[in-house]
């Protein structure tokens, strides 16, 4: 399964650019994000433990901003199964102001490689124009014939 | 205080069991706002070749977290959360997580070194099936800043 207007994996060649994703975290995603992940640190909704820490004020999960790269990826791959590795670096913290309509995070994807049935994606993850993730990179499973193909 | 360097290559106890549910796949799916219905509905899952609801590629962080918390928590650890930054994530999975997994994490510490004030603590935690099936590898680094004599 793959969206509409996007390079199904099985096409992807060295230097395919994969659609642009954009998502939108607010300080209530956080909340849910910390129930649902049991990750309760309290720099993730609270303003006066963030700044006590040094924080500008409340800061996304590092792995809710990985996770929407996750969801880029499952959305290019067609399915979260075939995302197979992904790493990142948390390089710089996504501030959430405590209002309704929050941050967005923009995903943009790259593919490097492709062999033996695996790429490698190269991945921006952006917020408030700087790059929030560094070596932002997954191995993906291109082949037909697995879990997720319809 | 910083760290003791001798951290490294110790192993932290096994978690206890995590019986992953529908519901917590589906709800951690909808706290990302994944509304990819193959994490909700489990015919559509298994229509694309699921055994059940597979979980979004992060999720192994939920059962390794228990394992850092762990870690943390151990008094000859004694780091608090708080002063705790994740500095980099990398996950190798086998497969996805699935519902109806009953998942474990053991963690070890591979290094422990210092940086300008703050100790870099890179983990490893295995995440497998009460079975002994390898599911996933979650490398976490984390960056511990001690706070200093009467900070708060």
């Amino acid at each position: 399964m793959s969206g509409q207007g996007q390079p199904a994996p099985a096409d992807w060649t060295a230097g395919t650019e994969l659609p642009t994703q954009v998502f939108r975290v607010t300080r209530a995603d956080l909340v849910a994000y910390a129930g649902a992940s049991g990750d309760h640190n309290p720099i993730h909704w609270s303003d006066r433990v963030a700044t006590a820490v040094g924080l500008p004020g409340v800061v996304a999960h590092g792995m809710v901003t990985m996770a929407l790269g996750g969801r880029a990826l499952s959305t290019w791959a067609g399915d979260p199964a075939r995302v197979r590795e992904y790493g990142v670096r948390f390089t710089r913290p996504v501030v959430v102001p405590d209002d309704d309509t929050g941050v967005e995070v923009i995903v943009r994807g790259t593919v490097g490689t492709v062999a033996d049935g695996t790429a490698r994606v190269d991945l921006v993850v952006g917020c408030d124009g700087t790059t929030v993730l560094g070596q932002a990179r997954a191995s993906v499973l291109v082949a037909a014939g697995l879990p997720g193909d319809d | 205080m910083p760290l003791d360097p001798a951290l490294a290559g110790r192993r932290f106890p096994t978690t206890p069991a995590h019986d992953v549910s529908r519901y917590e796949v589906s709800r951690f799916a909808a706290a990302l706002g994944a509304t990819d219905p193959v994490h909700h509905d489990v015919e559509v899952a298994r229509r694309r070749g699921h055994r059940d609801l597979p979980a979004p590629p992060t999720f192994p962080i939920v059962v390794a977290f228990e394992a850092m918390t762990g870690f943390m928590a151990d008094p000859s650890v004694g780091i608090e959360l708080r002063n705790v930054v994740h500095s980099a994530q990398r996950f190798v999975a086998q497969r996805p997580v699935y519902a109806g997994d009953v998942l474990t994490a053991t963690l070890t510490v591979e290094s422990v070194r210092q940086a300008a004030g703050t100790d870099l603590i890179a983990t490893r935690s295995e995440v497998a099936t009460t079975a002994g099936e390898a599911v996933c590898t979650a490398f976490a680094t984390l960056a511990h800043r001690a706070p200093a004599v009467g900070e708060r």
